[in-house]
């Protein structure tokens, strides 16, 4: 009952320098979206895998970030003694108190500074994060100056490789080691002894309390316990969702600034694929005219014209994902949240979602370019669509 | 049956507006066709026979007046009436044959049968047997770039008989050709209304053209004259 497809896709075919030039123009916009996607995403998985399940991580009350929760010595005393939490292979509790602040470093190249993460760590941190292992020197010793630097921005700031030197809080820290934690928000991190990073800042309470459950089915009853007791201003959080918290009003922020851009920027291109399709039509009037006489109906010409610039639009999605996914897994660093501005490393991630997501969005600039010229090809009188040449 | 008219035209009137003035084209034309008829259409150019053509052929739409082929008035029809009617009653050949230059000859043959409600499964027979009509079976995967003017026409009147309609309408169809591809075109034609008795109603400002015809109508100023019948064949 319809006009073939081969009709359609032919006719892009066959001017295909036009198709490649206005396919070209939205995949731009495509190429924008998807990358767009792909930095909220990679940003976001990062955060989220900094996380793990089974962990609980206990902050402040309504505190947002890390860096604006405190967590009083009394409260986390209380927290250590609760059964539900898991013994480790020392024969201590699986629990960290930690203490995070924000310095400022010199990057390397630019000699700009940007906001690092220094945390404040225990014993239990490492075996808190079995993705964290160091790759060059050694952990550095409790009840020393000694740091390890996140692998994320190692080589992004001054002296941060192994045997130099950091000054900041009126102290000297000497590197010992680089860590990896993969793609997470530690990999931007510098760590050291806990006891010594709180005195140097004059730090009087930690910023959070991180420990690993017995099992982790009792994180309901536990959360509800800690968020009950008058004593304590608490809450708890499974690690996963803590981060994933975090990441969400950056991710947000950049998808909206993305999609806004993209939306501004795709009017070009629907005004491309229109100019492209209304050439087409008129070029094809005669045609048209032959279509209809032979029994084709307005809607079967609406449909292969629709499909067409539909297919048009396609094909700029391809192009646009194809230059993306040069993308893939390129590392950046941004800052990670309005609270701390601190810098976070990740990659561009490139999913099945984003691709599904990019070759709707691009069709449907096709469709909406196409569809002022395929309604003037539907409107078309047969006998003056025959009489022209 | 077979003298019984298969065209009947009754008192159509057509005419056309530009600006605040109208143009009368057609003027109380009445006209019957006999089935297995060949008729030529002849005039002087803007005498109104391509509007008369389209009129019969379903394509425009008279001002009043009725036209009834093989006892269906198309007159009142609607518009997607008529689309579906002509999909299956009308084979059009045009001046310029107006094939689809993206689709092989096979395609282009087969084209209307998408608009029929014959089954899938049989329209490879339809196209092949069409093809074979215009002696056109090996090019039947050229595009029409590939083929000459007059290969071309017969490809369209292919893909006019593939339907197998009650009635070809022809405007012109060897006003783009040379001599000898002009000649194959009416002999083809000609063949056509006497082996399969097919009606065809030709335009033409060609005598020679005309001269294959049984009857000949002079159309002028929008008047047609009485139709001149030849020596019967
Ligand atoms: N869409 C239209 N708008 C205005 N006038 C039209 C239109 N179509 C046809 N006409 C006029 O109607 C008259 C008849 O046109 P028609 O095409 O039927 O002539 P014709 O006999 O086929 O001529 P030719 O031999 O040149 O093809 C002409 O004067 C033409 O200008
Ligand atoms: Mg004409």
């Amino acid at each position: 009952m319809a006009i073939p497809f081969s009709y359609s896709f032919r006719n892009l075919w066959t001017r295909r320098l036009t198709t490649i030039l206005t396919a070209s123009g939205m995949a731009l916009v495509v190429f924008v979206f998807a990358a767009v996607l792909m930095f909220a995403d990679g940003f976001q998985k990062t955060l989220v895998d900094t996380g793990s399940y089974d962990n609980v991580i206990v902050s402040r009350k309504g505190s947002g970030a890390e860096m604006q929760s405190y967590v009083l010595y009394s409260d986390a005393s209380l927290i250590e003694s609760y059964p539900e939490i898991a013994v480790g292979v020392n024969g201590t509790k699986l629990l960290t108190k930690e203490s995070v602040v924000l310095i400022n470093l010199l990057k390397k190249d630019s000699k700009k500074s940007s906001n690092i993460i220094i945390r404040g760590i225990t014993e239990n941190s490492l075996a808190l994060r079995p993705q964290l292992t160091i790759v060059a020197g050694r952990m550095a010793r409790p009840g020393t100056n000694e740091v390890i630097v996140g692998n994320g921005i190692a080589n992004q700031f001054q002296n941060c490789e192994i045997n130099n030197v950091l000054h900041f809080a009126v102290r000297d820290w000497v590197v010992v080691g680089i860590f990896d934690a993969g793609n997470t928000g530690f990999s931007s991190e510098i760590w050291g002894d806990v006891h010594q990073v709180m005195p140097a800042f004059r730090r009087m309470v930690y910023s959070s309390l991180t420990f690993r459950l017995q099992d982790a089915g009792t994180f309901v009853a536990l959360k509800a316990r800690i968020e009950s007791d008058p004593r304590l201003t608490l809450e708890a959080k499974r690690e996963v969702k803590y981060y994933q918290e975090q990441s969400e009003d950056m991710a947000k922020f950049v998808r909206i600034l993305g999609m806004t851009i993209t939306i501004i920027f795709s009017l070009g291109a629907i005004i491309g694929a229109m100019i492209t399709m209304y050439a087409a039509v008129a070029n094809r009037t005669n045609e048209i005219g032959t279509l209809r006489a032979i029994g084709f109906r307005r809607r079967n010409i609406l449909a292969a014209f629709l499909m067409e610039s539909l297919l048009l639009g396609f094909v700029g999605g391809c192009i646009g994902l194809i230059f993306a996914s040069f993308m893939q897994n390129l590392t950046v660093s941004t800052f990670m949240s309005f609270q701390s501005f601190s810098t976070l490393a990740f990659k561009f991630q490139l999913s099945a979602k984003i691709v599904l997501e990019s070759l709707i969005f691009s069709s449907l600039m096709g469709l909406v370019g196409g569809f002022l010229p395929a309604i003037r090809a539907s409107r078309m009188n047969i006998v003056d669509a025959l009489r022209a040449i | 049956m077979m003298n019984d008219p298969i065209v009947e035209i009754r008192n159509i009137k057509k005419s056309y507006q530009r600006g605040s003035y109208v143009i009368p084209v057609l003027q109380d034309i009445n006209l019957d066709i006999k089935n297995g008829e060949f008729m030529a259409l002849m005039g002087p150019s803007g005498s109104g026979k391509s509007t008369l053509l389209n009129l019969i052929a379903g394509i425009d739409k008279a001002d009043s007046g009725t036209i009834r082929i093989e006892d269906t008035e198309i007159t009142t029809m609607s518009e997607t009436e008529l689309a579906l009617w002509r999909a299956s009653h009308v084979g059009f050949i045009f001046q310029f044959y107006n094939l689809i230059p993206v689709l092989t000859a096979y395609e282009n043959v087969e084209l209307p049968l998408h608009v029929t409600s014959l089954p899938r499964r049989a329209w490879r027979t339809h196209v092949e047997m069409a093809l074979r009509i215009v002696n056109l079976t090996h090019r039947a995967d050229h595009y029409p770039n590939q083929l000459s003017g007059g290969e071309q026409q017969r490809v369209a009147i292919a893909r006019a008989l593939v339907t197998d309609p009650t009635i070809l309408v022809a405007d012109e169809p060897t006003g783009d050709l040379d001599r000898t591809s002009a000649e194959e075109i009416l002999d083809l034609l000609e063949r056509l209304n006497a082996e399969s008795k097919m009606t065809i109603i030709m335009v033409t400002h060609d005598p020679r053209a005309a001269g294959k015809a049984h009857i000949i109508s002079h159309l002028d100023k929008g008047i047609l004259y009485n139709a001149d019948t030849q020596a019967a064949p």
